[in-house]
């Protein structure tokens, strides 16, 4: 009885949570404006095809996640190892400031940003969204490679030096291989948080230059329409698939390590 | 050889794009073109905007509740030992959260529409339909619906950190269930649920989104009001003030939660 | 075992054919044994021999998938541990972080709802059980590992349980505290007179303090009884490899009282095996004398010498086999020597 509760308790807030997505995606192939079933059709994905202003959304989408959680990642990972060196009030303040993006409200960040890029006359567009993504992304990144620095056993650093690696050397065969989980778990929070931006990037955008969420929130307040559906459905089961795979192959990898 | 001038890149990068936008917006609030004054603080005294803000608050406030509520039960039926498929039930929890937050609204707004599938539905079984959309409940249920697995993940980890065997001290000096969980369970659960409330309260009292998608402008929360100085109305400074205000807001609340090291899960906690 | 003959009013926990498996693999196998009342009873053996799980099912944190656990003769195997009258000091001493040492020690009695003056007084005097007078008010992190090992006795006992379940306590102190808390645990044992059950796989703590050892391998009790039977008398040749360090040896006994091992024949003083029966032979490594070369019953070479304090411990290699011996005499590295074994000091067990 109490195991059926419990098991009834998880479904009911899994059918919550799933139950829009669902809809979405069966709506995706409802050949009807409304939300009423009229037969199946592909007509949403067409239109989604055709549209320039979808594609190059999702291009620009593509092109700021990926420079600004690499940029992010690259400034972030060094600050990391910057900030383990310092001590006292240094490490203090500096992680206070990093903590700032992370605990203010998106709406501040967008518009402190927003005010920053008009009043130093830089023209909104491309570059002022990869700034802004850059910048609400490399606390994330300096707090995923910190706690790696902190495991880290310093001696395995002097132990390379001791051995005539250089300091150079020693971080590429020593520290890299440490810290690079931290890194990558780092560069894909990035990604994923710049991909996912609504708040900052609306405050921050140019005339002409959308992002995928931009432009899907302007075709929501005209009203129903199901080429949103066939987008959210193309982009939910792509990032289903990717999840599915990179943990099938974790997985497997930890299978083959007990062997 | 010095290695903290490693991180001199980041420290440039913050001073320009943190530190100095976040100045400009204190100058904003107490300069209007050139001239200082408290003018825009004075407006904010308004009737009207105090009313918005205590409306946020209310709003994320009891959105915060149910969130715990119902979130604290699910994290500890997935960090116990007899569910043998949680893992899969977690990453389900997390799963929705790849998806676009504005895509998950904009799908519960196209069901609680008066002609959406809901109503459909209770129309087809002869039942009345009912107006779910542009309301405060409806706002909270978005704001439930949105930050429901930012309370999971942070109670659900506090919850897996427990040494077990605190529980069995607990039970072997002759607690029950009901005791072990007041007094062992909950207290060490604290921090993350701390940082839940931190997750869910923030965000929920500083969005225009939700409101403007389920609240369809009748919801003017202190998050739309901002929105509306910097697209429509133009107020600059009364925009920062607003802004200022909201983060002494937080930074008060952040104070009065304590604990800052525990909002270090805010990343890590998540991914 | 034994228990036929003991009055069952003797005895405080009774053990009656405990078996545990965890899916496939079975961790207890039909174990029977008895518990008497005020004793310090040792389980003792080697890491998965399946002695912490018998503990937790005294304990009650597991239930054994057959047998049945009996309290004072009655059958205790359904209660939850909150329902029993035994308290449990874990392992790594399972103390509340979020508590003070008094707020620790009062938990069990808070929750009978006991009143505060007198709760008061028992966690002092608790506290002055364990030479910690005054450590009310500190904080758990605050504590050494070898205060913190105390709390966490002082927080079972003030239950007044009629059994203590100690799970390896002393495992992660230092050898020299440890050396103290043995003689301390002891101590406190009889000074408040109730059973203590203490799990450990050292083999040296066990012998120490315990009135009874029960020797467990594979989920099987190996043999149980005081701790000068055990080291005299083993019963097989893991109890001898296990206590103490032995000379273990394949043998055969040609009839009583002569047993042939290493090519020579021995006079003993077991009878009773059957003739031409293969068996296991154990020397401890105190037990052999060492000679002048050619003057004893075997003869080898010392190959290794180790001070170990009180004696030295050599190696000594004969023709088929290395020995352990232990002398106070030295005798050089690379010297030839001959090696006395007299009757009693050869022990024959049954091969497994």
């Amino acid at each position: 009885m109490i195991r059926w509760l419990k098991k009834s308790y998880i479904a009911v807030i899994l059918l919550v949570m799933y139950a829009p997505i669902a809809l979405l995606m069966i709506f995706s192939f409802n050949a009807n404006r409304l939300p009423v079933w009229k037969g199946f059709t592909l007509d949403w994905y067409t239109k989604m095809f055709n549209d320039a202003g979808i594609q190059q959304a999702f291009m620009y989408t593509l092109l700021i996640a990926l420079v600004s959680s690499l940029c992010a990642t690259v400034i972030g990972t060094f600050a990391a190892m910057g900030i383990h060196r310092m001590r006292g009030w240094q490490k203090k303040c500096v992680l206070y400031v990093t903590y700032i993006p992370l605990l203010s409200p998106d709406i501040v960040i967008g518009i402190s940003l927003m005010m920053l890029f008009s009043v130093i006359k830089l023209p909104f567009g491309l570059p002022t969204l990869i700034i802004s993504h850059i910048t609400f992304s490399i606390p994330y990144v300096i707090l995923s490679v910190m706690p790696r620095l902190q495991q880290m056993n310093y001696n395995l650093y002097e132990a390379a030096l001791d051995l005539g690696a250089t300091p150079g050397y020693a971080f590429k065969k020593v520290i890299f291989p440490e810290i690079m989980p931290g890194v990558i778990a780092g560069t894909f929070i990035a990604f994923t948080l710049s991909i996912d931006d609504f708040v900052v990037s609306f405050f921050n955008k140019g005339a002409g230059v959308d992002t995928l969420p931009i432009k899907i929130y302007s075709m929501a307040r005209k009203g129903v329409n199901p080429t949103i559906n066939a987008i959210s459905t193309l982009m939910f089961t792509t990032i289903i698939v990717v999840l599915v795979a990179t943990n099938l192959k974790a997985s497997r990898k930890a299978k083959d390590t007990n062997r | 050889m010095n290695k903290k001038s490693l991180a001199i890149p980041y420290l440039i990068w913050s001073a320009l794009f943190i530190i100095v936008p976040l100045l400009l917006i204190v100058y904003f609030s107490f300069f209007q073109e050139g001239q200082f004054s408290f003018q825009s603080y004075q407006k904010f005294l308004e009737p009207y905007y105090i009313k918005a803000l205590w409306r946020s608050v209310q709003l994320a406030f009891f959105s915060t509740v149910i969130c715990l509520i119902v979130a604290y039960p699910l994290a500890m039926l997935l960090s116990g030992k007899e569910m043998s498929n949680k893992q899969v039930v977690l990453l389900l929890v997390i799963l929705p959260m790849w998806m676009n937050s504005l895509l998950r609204t904009y799908a519960w707004a196209s069901l609680l529409e008066n002609t959406g599938v809901i109503n459909s539905l209770l129309q087809g079984i002869g039942l009345p339909t009912i107006k779910f959309l542009y309301g405060d409940k409806a706002v909270i249920f978005g704001m439930v619906y949105n930050f429901f697995p930012f309370m999971v993940l942070p109670i659900y980890n506090a919850l897996c950190k427990i040494d077990p065997h605190l529980v069995e001290a607990s039970y072997d000096l002759g607690a029950n269930k009901v005791t072990t969980f007041r007094k062992v369970i909950l207290p060490l659960s604290m921090p993350g649920v701390v940082t839940g409330i931190v997750m869910v309260f923030m965000p929920a009292l500083t969005t225009f989104l939700i409101t403007r998608l389920l609240g369809g402008g009748k919801v003017m929360l202190i998050g739309n009001i901002i929105e509306e100085q910097f697209t429509r109305t133009r107020d600059l400074s009364f925009g920062s003030a607003i802004s200022m205000i909201l983060m002494v807001l937080v930074l008060l609340a952040l104070t009065f939660l304590g604990k800052k090291d525990s909002l270090d899960g805010k990343g890590g906690g998540l991914f | 075992m034994m228990n036929e003959k003991t009055r069952p009013n003797d005895y405080i926990i009774d053990l009656k054919h405990i078996s545990k498996s965890f899916e496939d693999t079975q961790v207890l196998d039909d174990i029977s044994m008895y518990i008497r009342r005020n004793e310090f009873l040792t389980l003792l053996g080697p890491s998965g021999c399946g002695k912490t799980t018998l503990l937790r099912i005294i304990g009650g944190f597991e239930s054994a998938t057959e047998g049945e656990v009996l309290f004072e003769g009655k059958n205790i195997g359904d209660l939850p541990p909150y329902k029993r009258k035994i308290n449990t000091v874990f392992q790594k001493y399972a103390l509340f972080p979020h508590m003070n040492v008094e707020d620790n020690i009062s938990f069990g009695l808070q929750i009978k709802k006991m009143d505060k003056k007198l709760i008061q007084k028992k966690v002092y005097e608790m506290l002055e059980l364990v030479n910690l007078k005054g450590y009310e008010k500190r904080s758990i992190d605050s504590l050494s590992g070898g205060q913190q090992q105390r709390i966490a006795i002082a927080r079972a006992l003030v239950n007044e349980p009629q059994v203590l379940l100690l799970d390896e306590p002393l495992g992660a102190l230092d050898l020299k505290l440890r050396k103290g808390m043995q003689l301390e645990l002891k101590k406190i044992q009889q000074k408040v007179g109730i059973t203590f059950i203490y799990v450990t796989h050292d083999q040296e703590e066990a012998l120490t303090m315990s009135d009874t050892i029960a020797i467990m391998n594979e989920g099987r009790v190996q043999q149980i009884g005081t701790p000068v039977d055990i080291y005299n008398e083993p019963k097989n040749a893991f109890v001898a490899d296990f206590i103490g360090e032995s000379n273990i040896l394949q043998g055969i006994m040609l009839k009583d009282y002569l047993v042939r091992f290493h090519d020579v024949d021995f006079e003993c003083v077991d009878r009773g095996f059957g003739e031409n029966m293969p068996i296991d032979v154990v020397v401890r490594p105190e037990d052999i004398k060492i000679v002048d070369k050619d003057q004893g019953m075997l003869n080898g070479l010392v190959e290794s010498v180790t001070f170990k304090g009180v004696h030295y411990e050599m190696i000594v290699k004969s023709t088929s086999y290395s020995w352990i011996v232990h002398s106070t005499v030295m005798s050089p590295i690379g010297s030839q020597v001959g090696m006395v074994i007299t009757p009693p000091d050869i022990h024959i067990m049954k091969r497994r």
